[in-house]
């Protein structure tokens, strides 16, 4: 604290040599050098440089990919369908402040059924597999895309309506013409938001029921005493969704510009 | 039209719903394995909140879940206000949170259980663990945004770093640190109920699965309903907070 016009001292000077991320890189090698000269054993602990090795295996044998297909495939579908059917709704619902008051309770009542309690539901209805992963996806999907679509469209500048009157355009041609291109950068945010949440659950309900994925292979190379691919799968997971955020982040600002940027929520 | 006139319209929307609900499961249009009725269902929550377990098992699991935002949120504010403060701290940590945040929380599962195995507590450490996030960062950044003037200030008073933390530092982060624990506990319950499915420990997450293992579909339904109430008490409750909490705040929405 009050460091700024402290005197320069070894500390700082480290920071201004040395780059924040060289922390974890040397824990990893810290780690590494521990376990070796102590010798340790646990079922839940790998070397990682074991973990670097089961990582270079699983992509040789291109089980990594399959694995990343059986996730992504439920939240592709998932979040198309839910979150086509909460985008309808949001600019509906954002259109007309009456009907969004109508909707009010009923969506006070049902959006805070956590997602997970789903899964059993889905389970019972559709067994194991795609379609009752992506039902969970496409559920937790709906509400943060309803919800962030009606308050982007909302939020549309009333005077962009009043033109639009005045030029006669009829109802779909205001939303299609005024109100979507307007609420468009939030409705994108909303977009990142929901795939990080698709993301979430889809691993979580992997890992809870459906034995498929990239959730499960964390969880089956956990129980069957593999610590080494659990990690590899783990790292892999913090990757894709690092690269999620990333990537959607740049294209955010590709589309829109970026000074939309600060209007996540 | 008037205000209570459109509550009563909302209200008479999500009565509708549930009557719909009941036609439809009257008429035999959807099998009740699949979709109980309301009715049956309602009856069926109440016997097992008056006469079975299932109140227990809701205390049960929200107990887990407190414990875990408490945990979580302690956590969270402590190590923000000590990262936000230390640029020194923030400049090394930064980048390890950021590979580390985009991990989803319930991936802490599988290595909780190879670490310690299935106990309880193994399981509080995950919620309370993948729960941190949410108030960490927020913290992190109401700590370390705050006004310079105010530092300087500090100092020419010679107000310790620990004064310092409490009197300038919290009341600042207070609005981010209380929306990060709203969101926190929202993911505590997630967490907890999906800890409960995997771990098989006693509460409404694992009722709900054995209940759709064995085609208990009215049970099923009643503990749905129950985990949709601990959501809505939850959100209650965060309002509250909030508007005791930071009552500019509040004011303004």
């Amino acid at each position: 604290m009050f460091c700024s016009t402290m005197s320069r001292t070894h500390a700082d000077f480290l920071t201004l040599v040395l780059p924040g991320w060289l922390l974890p890189v040397a824990a990893l090698v810290v780690a590494e050098i521990t376990m070796r000269a102590t010798g340790i054993q646990s079922d839940g602990l790998a070397l990682p440089s074991q973990i670097a090795t089961a990582w270079l295996e699983l992509v040789a044998d291109g089980e990594i990919f399959i694995r990343s297909a059986e996730t992504l495939a439920p939240i592709a579908i998932g979040v198309l369908i839910g979150g086509m059917l909460g985008l309808l709704i949001g600019v509906w619902l954002g259109l007309s402040a009456f009907a969004a008051r109508l909707a009010w309770l009923s969506i006070e009542l049902f959006r805070p059924i956590p997602p997970v309690a789903v899964i059993p539901l889905t389970m019972l209805i559709y067994g194991i597999g795609v379609r009752m992963e992506a039902a969970i996806v496409g559920f937790a999907c709906f509400w943060p895309m309803l919800l962030l679509t009606r308050d982007a469209v909302a939020d549309v500048d009333v005077r962009l309506f009043e033109v639009a009157r005045i030029l006669g355009l009829s109802r779909s041609s205001r939303i299609v013409k005024i109100a979507l291109p307007a609420a468009a950068p939030r409705i994108f945010t909303a977009l990142r938001l929901t795939l990080g949440i698709a993301l979430i659950v889809a691993v979580t309900t992997e890992i809870a029921a459906n034995p498929f994925g990239l959730g499960y292979a964390l969880i089956s190379a956990g129980l069957s005493l593999r610590p080494d691919v659990m990690y590899a799968f783990l790292a892999w997971l913090a990757f894709l969704g690092w690269l999620l955020n990333v990537g959607l982040t740049a294209l955010h600002r590709r589309l829109f510009g970026a000074a939309s940027e600060g209007t996540s929520p | 039209m008037s205000n209570w006139l459109i509550r009563l319209g909302s209200v008479l929307v999500a009565l509708s719903i549930f009557a719909l609900w009941q036609v439809v499961t009257q008429a035999g249009l959807v099998q009740p394995i699949f979709l109980p009725s309301p009715l049956a269902t309602i009856a069926n929550l109440w016997r097992g909140l008056t006469h079975g377990d299932l109140l227990a098992l809701t205390l049960t699991t929200m107990e887990r879940m407190f414990y875990g935002w408490m945990l979580a949120s302690l956590g969270g504010i402590v190590l923000g206000a000590i990262i936000g403060l230390s640029r020194r701290a923030r400049y090394w940590l930064t980048p390890t949170l950021e590979l580390l945040r985009p991990l989803p929380a319930t991936t802490l599962l599988p290595i909780g259980i190879a670490l310690f195995g299935l106990q309880p507590r193994m399981l509080l450490g995950v919620i309370a663990f993948g729960a941190i996030w949410p108030v960490l960062l927020p913290t992190i950044h109401g700590f370390s945004a705050i006004e310079p003037r105010l530092h300087e200030v500090a100092r020419n008073l010679g107000v310790s770093r620990l004064a310092f933390a409490f009197k300038f530092g919290l009341p600042n982060a207070l609005p981010d640190v209380v929306a990060g624990m709203r969101l926190s506990l929202t993911a505590c319950l997630i967490i907890t109920v999906v800890g409960e499915m995997v771990t098989a420990q006693e509460g409404l997450g694992t009722t709900i699965m054995m209940a759709a293992r064995s085609f208990r579909s009215t049970d099923l339904y009643a503990g749905i309903i129950l985990l949709g109430l601990v959501g809505i008490a939850n959100s209650g409750l965060l309002a509250l907070i909030e508007r005791v909490a930071t009552p500019w705040r509040a004011a303004q929405t």
